[in-house]
């Protein structure tokens, strides 16, 4: 079977979780056998996985006609494109975009990132799809995020294929309720003209079912999973401390729950001074933590790393006794998952998607600060307790692959495909 | 003559309220009244009392030919004389028929028979003295905890003068062998066991209800045949349901009760008498022995003790639990051993159990839990506090052995000093005969007596043995004995 996948993002140049989930479900469902994979991104930079998947890159895609020799193709982009796929796109240009700013190959440059002009940049990668989907074959086309449901549904107009858009996250889950009329326009548009939805959580199955109106027949969960960490990382050596240490991890947003982890923190301080809390990462609610933190007069054993990257991630982890995540609302939510990888129990909101999958986890309400408390002073205090959550979680962990994710989706495929006929 | 034993367990535990790590230390009472109160009435409601009815009619009726046995933790009756005492005057009354047996077992439906020997015994003896408290019968016939069994318990049971228990009918001890025997325990061949037939107590339980069944519906002809037609030699069954099973699984519109009732007249036509365990060890003989090196229990798949004993978080609770066992039988503290009781009882460490987690089974439909986790962590945090209740009874430094000898001293010297009293007291009785004068040596009694008092923090049991007293000595040393 072929499938034309539209991305936005592509390990290892990756913002958020969107491209990490991209990945890997692509490679689950390569591993199920049989499929045949192109995945489109706005801008390779070449050093990207490949063999899986076939990957296209929208600012290599001419959208207007430029003669240009192959050995100079090769030069330009041969570094992260064949040239001879160039010379196909090429010949499937579908009107003339030379109105539009293009550079030497006739094609529209991308940042590949998240630009103030995003929606011009969506725009862009829909008309770049137009040409992709005329050029390559495909039985089924899958968009990642409501960045490229636009492109999903002009490749849909274009081919006549079946359109599967996956939700990663919705504009309600990031805006707290308040949604983006623009983002949430796109969103809905891509929902109406999909033939089948997916959803990272029944979490945010019932966001799209209730709050955008869609058929829950059209709409399945296919819960993430987790690509197995490198041995490099798990073998991180643990920085010897004297306390246990509780970690927060992740963006200090509204949408992640800090402040319900300082308050917990300040419950079980009362009872216990031998433990530390972490707060890592980065984002706008920072300074009010720590404000939060020094009024609640616990801030000698409350410390804040700032943003934290690649490989500090893990040993944060490693150095860790407790990982919670309070998260208010969270389509999913890998992270607890990597901490189980890393054998770090974990404390959840029972508001996260992985919420739903996970069994050997603690998980509270967000705005429970004493049953959070409760669970973080039960781990630190009760070998036992640590000890088979540790132990299964990683044992759990080992059972949630990205393969039977893959199976799920190339099923929901055969359905549409089915439908079709 | 075919004889089939009904034995109804009826147990409900003590359930802890929320309780939080910052709780410990300042908060000791440990229980969701409100939960406690609300189950045990509806289920009372439900099916306690009109099974309990049920059973006094079907006694009744047949003229006392049915007869029919029951195992009440003490848990259990404590809370019915809190919330449902009209169950207890029920319970008398099926007492005063003499055709329901009450059996022995442990007062908190505890595990002790698996974690600490004395414990279970002092458990065994708590809950035997409170039925005949209740009902003025010394139970005979032992069952233990979920009918948990081996071999080591069966001599416990044997050194405790039961001559008969009740205990699962494992597939996996029995082999080809069939329960409807008596045996003998291997390792105490004094001790006939009786064994459960999972099969026919199924049918009623599990089978009464489910129309997918082939032989739905069961009718009570139908049922006395099945029994009736089992092998001429296979003398006993023994059904082993819990009560709840009566009107709260099987709810009354299932007819259940109007199939108990039907039971008694057509066991009569076909030649099945219901009768009770005692009557069957005394008529039959063991056909052989049965050995149970692991012990087993009629809980699960796997009919072992891996519902209570399967993971470390409920190993972990239980050793910490029963490391204090010897502490808290040393102290005095009434309130501390009432809860030591409650806190022992099975279901905490079921509430515990990751089996079939994923699947969230049976274990998840009675806990008033969300997870495992949670279970172990409230219940650790009692058990947190408990034990520093505990501590403050006793400092933890002094061995246990070195703080029984010291007991026994002041014991001891309590018991001089009474002695000592009331060798005073006849010697001031003997002035007071011979000399007729009223005064003079009662101040230096007085002042002994409350000496003592101040000792022995257990003057009455060293002195409850103290051989007759004369009346007058007896109300000399009164004021300073009343004090305690």
């Amino acid at each position: 079977m072929k499938a034309l996948m539209f991305g936005w993002e592509f390990p290892p140049h990756i913002l958020g979780g969107l491209g990490t989930a991209s990945y890997g479900l692509t490679k689950g469902m390569h591993n199920n056998g049989n499929m045949e994979i192109s995945f489109v991104i706005p801008k390779p930079w070449g050093d990207e996985e490949r063999g899986f998947a076939n990957i296209i890159g929208a600012c290599n895609t001419p959208v207007a006609w430029r003669d240009v020799s192959w050995d100079y193709v090769n030069s330009r982009i041969g570094k992260v494109m064949d040239p001879q796929t160039y010379f196909n796109l090429r010949d499937h240009i579908y009107a003339d975009f030379n109105y539009m700013r293009l550079n030497d190959l006739g094609c529209i440059e991308f940042s590949g990132k998240y630009p103030s002009n995003l929606v011009e940049e969506i725009n862009n990668y829909s008309i770049v799809a137009g040409v992709i989907a005329r050029t390559v074959p495909c039985d089924v086309i899958h968009s990642h995020d409501w960045l490229t449901y636009p492109a999903g549904i002009h490749a849909k107009n274009v081919t006549g294929k079946p359109l599967v858009i996956h939700v990663h996250a919705s504009e309600f889950d990031r805006s707290r309720g308040k949604p983006n009329p623009t983002v949430f326009g796109i969103e809905k548009d891509g929902m109406t003209n999909a033939d089948h939805i997916i959803t990272v959580s029944n979490l945010t199955r019932n966001t799209v079912i209730e709050k955008y109106g869609i058929d829950p027949a059209k709409v399945t969960t296919v819960h993430n999973a987790v690509i197995p960490l490198s041995d490099e990382l798990l073998s991180l050596k643990r920085t010897e401390t004297k306390d246990k240490v509780i970690t927060f991890l992740g963006r200090i947003t509204m949408q992640k729950g800090p402040e319900y982890f300082v308050e917990a923190a300040a419950k079980v301080l009362q009872k216990n001074k031998n433990v530390r809390f972490v707060m890592a990462g980065g984002g706008d609610m920072e300074e009010a933590m720590i404000r939060l933190a020094a009024k609640r007069g616990i801030a000698d054993r409350f410390h804040f790393t700032g943003f934290l990257r690649g490989k500090e991630v893990y040993q944060m982890f490693r150095d860790s006794d407790v990982y919670v995540m309070p998260s208010v609302s969270e389509p999913f939510g890998i992270s607890p998952l990597e901490a189980m990888e890393m054998g770090v129990p974990s404390i959840i909101s029972k508001q996260s998607g992985c919420a739903e999958i996970l069994d050997n986890v603690i998980k509270t309400d967000y705005w429970d600060v004493d049953a959070m408390a409760d669970a973080m002073h039960s781990i630190i205090t009760n070998k036992a307790l640590y000890d088979t959550l540790r132990d299964r979680g990683i044992e759990e962990i080992h059972n949630i692959t990205w393969e039977k994710a893959g199976k799920k989706v190339i099923d929901i495929y055969n359905k549409v495909i089915e439908a079709r006929k | 003559m075919k004889s089939v034993c009904f034995y109804f367990k009826i147990h409900q535990p003590f359930r802890l309220k929320r309780y939080r790590f910052f709780d410990i230390g300042n908060d000791h009472y440990y229980y969701d009244d409100f939960a406690n109160d609300e189950i045990i009435s509806r289920v009372a409601e439900s099916s306690y009392i009109p099974m309990a009815e049920t059973l006094l009619q079907m006694i009744n009726d047949s003229n006392r030919d049915f007869k029919c046995s029951l195992s009440i933790s003490g848990t259990a009756i404590e809370q019915f004389q809190l919330y449902v005492p009209e169950f207890i005057d029920l319970l008398k009354k099926l007492a005063d028929t003499g055709c329901v047996e009450f059996l022995s077992g442990t007062y908190s439906h505890s595990l002790a028979s698996l974690e600490d020997p004395e414990e279970f015994i002092r458990e065994v003896k708590a809950h035997d003295s409170l039925i005949q408290r209740l009902f003025g019968v010394k139970p005979s016939v032992f069952a233990n905890t979920e009918l948990i069994y081996d071999d080591d318990i069966a001599c416990l049971i044997a050194s405790m003068g039961f001559k008969t228990t009740l205990t699962e009918g494992a597939k996996h001890i029995l082999g080809w062998k069939s329960p409807d025997y008596i045996y003998s325990a291997a390792t105490a061949p004094q001790v006939r066991l009786l064994l459960t037939n999972d099969k026919l107590a199924e049918d009623i339980s599990r089978n009464f209800n489910n129309t997918a069944w082939d032989e739905y519906p069961l009718t009570a002809d139908k049922y006395i045949d099945w029994l009736a037609s089992l092998p001429q030699e296979e003398q006993v069954v023994n059904l082993y349901l819990s009560m709840d099973t009566f009107g709260s699984f099987l709810p009354r519109e299932t007819g259940i009760f109007d199939f108990m009732k039907a039971l008694p007249r057509f066991g009569k036509e076909k030649g099945v008498a219901f009768t009770t365990p005692s009557d069957v060890v005394a008529k039959l003989k063991p056909v052989g022995e049965i050995s149970v090196p692991y012990p087993i229990s009629d809980i699960d798949e796997a009919r072992d003790v891996s519902a209570w004993k399967g993971n470390e978080l409920q190993n972990e609770a239980l050793h910490k639990l029963y490391a204090v066992a010897e502490r808290v039988s040393l102290c005095e503290d009434r309130r501390l051993k009432q809860d030591w009781a409650y806190l022992q009882s099975s279901d905490h460490f079921y509430y515990m159990s990751t089996k079939n987690m994923a699947d969230g089974a049976s274990h998840a439909a009675f806990s008033p839990y969300d997870s495992p986790f949670a279970a172990f962590t409230n219940y650790m945090n009692v058990l947190a506090d408990f034990l520093v209740r505990v501590e403050e009874q006793y400092p933890d430094n002094i061995e246990n052995e070195e703080l029984n000898s010291l007991l026994l001293t002041i014991r001891n010297q309590s018991q001089e000093i009474n002695e000592l009293n009331k060798e005073i007291n006849n010697l001031r009785n003997n002035i007071l005969n011979s000399d007729d004068s009223i005064n003079a040596p009662k101040e230096e009694t007085l002042e002994i007596a409350e000496k003592a008092d101040i000792e022995s923090p257990a003057p009455e049991k060293a002195t409850r043995k103290k051989p007759g007293r004369k009346p007058k000595a007896e109300s000399a040393a009164k004021p300073g004995r009343k004090k305690k």
